[in-house]
């Protein structure tokens, strides 16, 4: 069975199609890299399949079960993450509390009006486990709106880890990350290899390639590759319509 | 019976023409700065008093209507100036607290300029008196014109938002502000126009009403709450919402506060419907709202996020 | 299971000393109130105690409204129909002879949550200035509910021939009895409130406040926990009001009216929203300032009023943005 599938998943705004039948079959443990060129459309995909954004038409199941329907909290119980290429965290928390209230969420109610959450020893470690995982646990204590921009993109991912998610969805988890923090997170994600399967949306090829099973290439909304990294580099369409831009910027 | 309908019918027609000069302004401001303005029904009672002393000091109502409106837009001008901008920015909250205390001051202001006790302007000699309907029904000529001068105003406005240059601007900017100041358009100068003409249109409200009302402290108050449902159902920024909601609620307004309880006593005993109607008429047009707003939260004309 | 010692460390870190900057701050203004009426009474003034009374009910009114305001983010504009919910408790019962505190308490809680969860649902379905705009337009329609309510008075109205006893006994009797008992009620629903936004719950509906977007990415459904905080603090401003109708033993739809409202939200602005303490020091400035001017001038809402624009439009980011800026507001634990 395929951890997540998408059928023919469609959005427009206006005249523009954002997404355009997109349909994709992701395998358990895999983590399948989605590249395309600005404006393709790829955090629009990320917000239809979370269940942020409604879709037009078209299907999305997670393990077998349809989620199409289903609004993006409920997606997030049934172990569906995302994280978001702009950060959005809550920025008046420490990091740790951050990334505690996703642990609350999955475990035990929230309808608790009495003790004191601070004081909780087993979110407090669970969420130091996701931190450690993310890189970040030196930083619990500082307030998210006083950490980095790179401390960011990691709270975003021990956010995002710490709802324990089957499959989780990274929109540019590196954006804005550069040289040697870049490569020590990419070693944070490969770490995490096998234990869920991920849908990685990134612009750092050697990110993507160091990473993937397999490459989805999305350009206009459509997706027009799809395959294993090698393969995908030497295909002639995808370096006609987004690779070959990138060698232009570079040269 | 039937007569009764048709004049509960014009009476909800009038005070929901009333009811939209008003509110055009609101939503407007509401749609396109973003802005929360508890002192809009302040502007209303302004208009009142305005016009109760041009007409005194004139003798004529219609030297009075004619100073009133100039008048009108200087006070649009001068809140704009002096608060409404410095607020385009701000918190929510922050507008809330400070258009609260305007509500506060013009009112203590009006009653020391005017005293408490109510004020009355005299109806203009040409427009006393009412005219037949059908059968003996007949109808004051006065709030007959109220209907015509707010329909006339209305279709002004549905031109200028529809055809002109500022319209254009007005509906880009009530869907999507960044738009309107990426046409290097003077937002500023836009929100004053805007803000102006709503004040305006509000003053007018009250200089016509004035004939027909006592004119008092408190009149502004009852009318904002009113306005604001007005906006909500309608839509906030969509003056068709504005215009439909107006007559919707004055409508269910003055008709349902005299058929609800007959309906009532058609179910219940009339005892009991006396007592129920007389609870619940004043809360229909609330009720209205709750429901409205229950299937669509954004109002009739408003953008669904 | 990695680095547990880390983790350990940061949860001894995280349970802080018991008492925060916040609770001192609401504990020394306890003293104050505790301390007052004997100096009144000193200063032969008794008179204060009642004034005093009042200052407490609205205090509890304030510290309700901040929960939802200052922790939740959402601006009511409705809260006075909670507090007439409130006195008006207290007038039906003692229509039908019924005129003990607890029993009062527990009718005024029920009713306002009744309406809160009817209301705040679908106020709640809006946000920003809808959400405004329509707890204001439901404040009035409360209040216009009591003023056709004939047999109550209507506009004017209606008196009460007692104070209302507790479990049967005559404490409320006195001025002093009933200050001191409201003061034990603020105390109380202080350390309540206070423990709520510490809890689970709590975090939750900070969490709201500052990003819900991310609280739905992690799994949180932001509606259910707004209308329960809203429910819960609809229920609190209730029983101010039931101390109002005991302290002013008169009942009308006055305490409804939108301006009630409004002065609510300006106790919690003066004081700094989500800071609990401040909203309590908020009531007691804006009702002493009120106190204060009205001596001065009968032309005192002029004043009142010119305060309110001159402080929002002279503190540069607006008053919230000066509370900020002193420390207040934003923080949360
Ligand atoms: N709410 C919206 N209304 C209209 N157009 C939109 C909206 N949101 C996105 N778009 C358009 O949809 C297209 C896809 O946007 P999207 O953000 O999904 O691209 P992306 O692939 O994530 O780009 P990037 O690499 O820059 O992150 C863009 O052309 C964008 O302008
Ligand atoms: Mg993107």
């Amino acid at each position: 069975m395929t951890a997540l599938t998408v059928t023919d998943l469609c959005k427009h705004y206006g005249a523009l199609k954002v997404t355009d039948h997109v349909s994709l079959d992701i395998a358990p443990g895999e983590i399948h890299a989605i590249i395309g060129p600005n404006g393709a459309g790829k955090t629009t995909l990320i917000a239809q399949l979370s269940g942020q954004l409604g879709s037009d038409s078209g299907r999305v199941a997670l393990d077998g079960k349809d989620i199409t329907h289903l609004s993006m909290p409920e997606r997030v119980r049934l172990g569906l993450a995302r994280s978001f290429q702009i950060t959005s965290v809550l920025p008046g928390f420490t990091a740790l509390e951050n990334v505690a209230l996703a642990v609350q969420a999955r475990q035990g109610s929230s309808f608790r009006f009495f003790g004191t959450v601070a004081a909780e020893r087993a979110l407090n470690a669970a969420a130091m486990e996701a931190l450690h995982e993310a890189g970040l646990d030196h930083r619990a204590q500082i307030p998210a709106r006083s950490l980095s921009h790179g401390e960011h993109r990691r709270l975003e991912l021990a956010i995002a880890l710490a709802t324990k998610p089957r499959v989780l969805l990274l929109d540019e988890p590196l954006a804005g990350v550069g040289g040697e923090d870049a490569e020590t997170f990419v070693e944070n994600l490969r770490r995490l290899k096998g234990r869920l399967t991920m849908v990685l949306i990134e612009h750092d090829m050697d990110a993507v390639f160091a990473l993937a099973d397999r490459v989805s290439v999305l350009v206009y909304g459509r997706i027009i590759a799809t395959g294993a990294p090698d393969a995908i580099r030497s295909d002639p369409e995808v370096r006609a319509a987004y690779l070959g831009e990138e060698e232009q910027e570079i040269a | 019976m039937t007569n009764l309908f048709v004049l509960q019918l014009l009476n909800g027609v009038q005070l929901g023409v009333l009811l939209f000069l008003i509110s055009a302004g609101l939503t407007l401001v509401f749609g396109i700065m973003d802005v929360i303005n508890l002192a809009h029904g302040v502007l209303y009672m302004v208009g009142a008093y305005l016009i109760a002393t041009f007409a005194a000091a004139t003798g004529s109502f219609w030297w009075g209507l004619l100073l009133t409106l100039p008048a009108a837009v200087v006070v649009g001008l001068v809140i704009e100036a002096v608060v409404m901008r410095r607020l385009y920015a701000r918190s929510h909250l922050d507008q809330v607290l400070a258009t609260f205390g305007l509500v506060m001051m013009a009112n203590e202001a009006v009653k020391m300029i005017w005293g408490t006790s109510p004020l009355s302007v005299p109806m203009p000699e040409i427009l006393s008196g009412s005219v037949p309907l059908m059968g003996p029904l007949k109808y004051p000529v006065y709030r007959i014109a109220i209907i015509v001068a707010g329909l006339a105003v209305a279709l002004g406005l549905f031109v200028m938002v529809n055809y002109t240059r500022v319209g254009m601007l007005l509906r880009a900017g009530a869907s999507n502000r960044d738009t309107v100041s990426a046409l290097g358009v003077d937002i500023n100068r836009l929100f004053a126009i805007v803000f102006t003409l709503g004040a305006t249109l509000a003053c007018l409200a009250g200089a016509l009403v004035a004939p027909i009302l006592s004119v008092d402290t408190g009149m502004g108050e009852s009318v904002l709450i009113l306005t604001f449902v007005v906006v909500v159902i309608g839509g906030i920024g969509s003056i068709k919402g504005a215009f439909l909601g107006a007559l919707l609620v004055a409508v269910v307004d003055t008709v349902g506060g005299v058929f609800g309880p007959i309906l009532l006593r058609s179910v219940l005993d009339p005892s009991a419907a006396g007592q129920a109607g007389r609870v619940l008429a004043p809360m229909l047009v609330y009720i209205l709202m709750a429901v409205i707003l229950f299937a669509r939260p954004a109002g009739l004309f408003g953008k669904t996020a | 299971m990695t680095d547990m010692t880390d983790a350990t460390r940061v949860t001894a870190a995280a349970t802080r000393p018991a008492l925060s900057g916040r609770v001192k701050a609401a504990l020394t203004l306890f003293v104050l109130f505790a301390l007052m009426p004997p100096l009144a009474s000193a200063l032969n003034d008794p008179f204060y105690v009642l004034i005093g009374t009042r200052i407490l009910a609205y205090a509890i009114a304030a510290l309700a409204l901040d929960l939802i305001l200052g922790f939740g983010a959402m601006v009511s504009f409705g809260h006075a129909a909670y507090l007439g919910l409130g006195t008006y408790a207290v007038a039906i019962l003692s229509g039908f002879g019924i005129n003990d505190l607890l029993v009062q308490i527990l009718a005024a809680t029920a009713m306002s949550a009744v309406f809160a969860a009817v209301t705040g649902a679908i106020s709640l379905r809006t946000r920003g200035v809808y959400f405004i705009m329509i707890t204001l337009a439901f404040g009035q329609m409360a209040f216009f509910f009591f003023i056709s309510l004939s047999a109550y008075g209507g506009d004017d109205g209606v008196a009460l021939a007692s104070r209302s006893t507790l479990l049967g006994m005559e404490v409320l009797k006195t001025d002093f009895g009933l200050y001191y008992t409201t003061l034990v009620m603020l105390i109380g629903l202080f350390f309540l409130c206070h423990r709520i936004t510490k809890s689970r719950f709590g975090r939750v509906l900070t969490g709201i406040r500052e990003n819900p977007t991310r609280m739905e990415a992690i799994g949180f459904a932001p509606f259910r926990y707004q209308l329960t905080a809203f429910v819960i603090s609809g229920c609190i401003t209730a029983m101010a009001g039931v101390v109002l109708a005991n302290q002013a033993q008169f009942v009308s739809p006055a305490f409804m009216s939108w301006h009630k409202s409004g002065e609510l939200i300006v106790m919690v602005v003066l004081g700094g929203p989500g800071t609990l303490a401040g909203p309590i020091a908020g009531a007691v400035a804006a009702l002493l300032l009120e106190e204060w001017l009205g001596a001065l001038s009968e032309h005192w809402k002029l004043f009142f009023g010119l305060f309110l624009v001159l402080m929002v439009l002279f503190s540069p980011n607006g008053i919230t943005g000066l509370l900020k800026k002193l420390g207040f507001g934003e923080k949360q634990k």
